[in-house]
């Protein structure tokens, strides 16, 4: 049965199980299935095999320093907010094996490791994250020098995004102007309606996808329902970031008394950095056997929350919370527009449902903002 | 997304991070725990086309220690030959510290900006430095004295803790014929110490300068150059010609570790040499 596929930018309408012939396709194009999942009382982000594995009628509570998984009526697959992980995991990997040193006649050999790298579909990439994504391509890919792990992960991945249809307390991606609404870098972005999905097709390959799957194109009702979707997720955002002026109040608040305060709360245990889908800080190690004829480099991610990160010999530059919490929020906000052009929040508040004791980074702005010291 | 890469570029990408092997071809004692190794690497072609500017720095890397930032200190002329002039500081130093001749380790660079030579063309160079701290200033001074005539008058004022500490003192003489002005200073003299003793910015007493003709370049521990930035301030030198080399921990020296941010700066790739005016508003804040 010949069908012609849908072009770029056009939007049809996909019966639900049919989703399962959209895996399909992406399986037998090569493709490893990596999408939410219920598992540990959350829903994580790991391989999946098929649309019954999608956390269906599952939805998540989350506050500050609260996530709670919570089952409904609903048999919406895609109802979940944002995982504890993110998506950074896999392009931007925990630990990797950066080369390998062996000595052959007393004189050392540098391998580079031996990467394989597997073609892997992101099912459910919300639109805070596609712009996470966006971030750390410009971390990795836009400098002088270029990150080639990172790279040949971002190279072999296909995106089907997924809008969110509500938002959650900790979410403030409008601020940050990130979401709801998936604008650009997926190959699919599908908004979940009650019965079906409206699908809008990002890339030649995301249209192929769509081959033999029932798709319909969207009529002007379907696409009204889409967009009024769309606006319900966006009037539910309760949380907000006033980002105007932002580096300039935080440079100009270096001193401020709430950073004393912050300092005192916060348990610097790098949870938001860990969480976090834009943060960047790694280290290396090296392991080697006892008689040190051959040793392993490992990258592996860091955090400015660590004692040591900024040690350097006769000292420590950052040796309080107060400056460790300082430097990572006037980076995440501040320096990082300098460094990339971009903010380095997205909004998708996952530092503040994670973070042990509710630290809030929106409340710590509007603290600085109200009282400015200078 | 245009920023990624074609599949031919991602074959052809070589990682920043793995080192190319070098061999110690000449360890020179030059104070208490610190010796200047001097690096060649093997790879002839790699050689061949590694050049460096003054105030740059090469990682080094000892397979099962780790890999440290060092400053080059010798002549930017002959590159083929790179001097690294080491404290034994921590694991890695130290393990460095234990290297002979012959020895091969890891190396890549050069990172990070330059003292900015071209500017000072024409103007008077005062250049400050605190101990360890004269050593990414040498390729400095050895450039100075192949182009002398370029530079108006050149000072140098440098002070370690004691006589001992002094670093290349034997090459004091051959500066000081060549043109450049050497006042030293000590923060604790022995028996045979009959110069200065004290604070190094309080060397700045012992010249003077036109402000808008003199470039200044300085390295030291950060108070030491909070003092020099300040006397040289109280001299009206412009903020613009003050010039100084940060330090911070180092993993990456590519931008991508973050353990080396000063605000928006990261001191591997904008720095190490900054200019004052541009750091201002961070420098000095506490903890930053």
């Amino acid at each position: 049965m010949a069908q012609d596929l849908p072009r770029i930018s056009a939007n049809v309408v996909l019966p639900k199980p049919s989703l399962q012939k959209v895996f399909d396709n992406l399986r037998a194009a090569g493709f490893g299935l990596i999408g939410p999942t219920l598992r540990d009382g959350a829903v994580v982000l790991d391989e999946i095999s098929g649309i019954e594995d999608l956390p269906v009628g599952w939805t998540a509570e989350q506050e500050p320093a609260r996530y709670r998984l919570k089952q409904t009526q609903s048999q919406d697959y895609f109802a979940y907010g944002v995982t504890p992980q993110s998506w950074k995991k896999f392009l931007f990997q925990p630990r990797i094996n950066l080369f390998s040193i062996e000595k052959t006649d007393g004189k050392w050999q540098f391998k580079p490791a031996n990467e394989t790298i597997p073609l892997r579909a992101f099912i459910g990439v919300r639109a805070c994250e596609l712009s996470a994504i966006a971030v750390q391509d410009r971390v990795f890919l836009s400098g002088e020098f270029r990150d080639p792990h990172y790279a040949r992960q971002r190279e072999r991945i296909f995106i089907l995004a997924a809008h969110c249809g509500r938002a959650f307390s900790t979410c403030f991606c409008n601020s940050m102007k990130t979401g709801p609404k998936a604008t650009e870098g997926f190959d699919l972005a599908l908004t979940e309606l009650p019965d079906t999905f409206v699908m809008e097709v990002g890339s030649e390959m995301g249209s192929e996808m769509l081959r033999n799957t029932s798709w319909e194109r969207a009529s002007a009702f379907d696409l009204g329902r889409a967009a009024q979707a769309l606006q319900k997720a966006e009037r539910s955002i309760e949380r907000q970031l006033r980002t105007e002026d932002l580096p300039k109040l935080l440079y100009e608040n270096l001193e401020h008394s709430r950073w004393d305060e912050v300092g005192a709360r916060c348990l610097s245990c790098g949870n938001c950095t860990s969480v976090c889908p834009t943060c960047f800080c790694v280290t290396v190690e090296d392991t080697c056997n006892l008689n040190l004829t051959t040793a392993d480099r490992t990258r592996l991610w860091d955090s400015c929350f660590v004692r040591e990160f900024s040690h350097v010999h006769g000292g420590n530059i950052r040796p309080t919370i107060r400056a460790r919490y300082r430097q990572w929020l006037t980076h995440k906000l501040a320096s990082w527009i300098d460094q990339f052009g971009t903010s380095g929040c997205v909004g998708c508040g996952r530092c503040i449902t994670w973070c042990p004791v509710g630290i809030d980074l929106t409340e710590e702005v509007k603290a600085i903002r109200e009282k400015v010291q200078r | 997304m245009s920023l990624a890469p074609t599949a031919v570029e991602l074959r052809m990408m070589p990682d920043p991070m793995l080192p190319h092997r070098a061999v110690v071809e000449d360890v020179q004692p030059e104070a208490y725990g610190i010796s200047t190794f001097s690096l060649v690497f093997m790879d002839t072609a790699q050689a061949a086309t590694y050049h460096f500017l003054p105030g740059q720095f090469n990682m080094i890397y000892l397979p099962g220690f780790g890999e440290v930032a060092i400053s080059i200190s010798s002549n930017p002329a002959t590159p083929q030959v790179m001097g690294h002039t080491i404290r034994y500081a921590g694991s890695v130093t130290r393990a460095i510290g234990r290297l002979k001749v012959g020895d091969t380790i890891g190396l890549r660079g050069p990172y990070g900006s330059a003292w900015p030579m071209e500017k000072a063309v024409g103007k008077n160079v005062v250049i400050v430095t605190g101990g360890i701290g004269l050593a990414p200033l040498r390729p400095a001074l050895f450039s100075i004295l192949r182009h002398r005539e370029d530079f108006g008058r050149v000072v140098l004022l440098y002070g370690a803790r004691t006589p001992a500490d002094l670093l290349y003192t034997g090459e004091f003489e051959r500066w000081q014929s060549g043109g450049i002005e050497v006042h030293t200073t000590v923060d604790l003299a022995d028996e045979n110490w009959h110069g200065q003793v004290g604070v190094v910015p309080a060397l700045f007493y012992r010249i003077r300068v036109d402000p808008k003709q003199t470039v200044v370049m300085t390295c030291g521990p950060e108070i030491m150059m909070r003092f020099v930035i300040y006397e040289a301030l109280a001299r009206r030198i412009p903020k613009e010609s003050i010039f100084l080399s940060m330090e911070r921990n180092m993993k990456c020296a590519i931008g991508f570790c973050g353990h080396c941010q000063f605000g928006p700066t990261f001191i591997c790739k904008e720095g190490p040499v900054l200019n004052f005016a541009a750091i201002e508003p961070f420098f000095g804040k506490e903890d930053f």
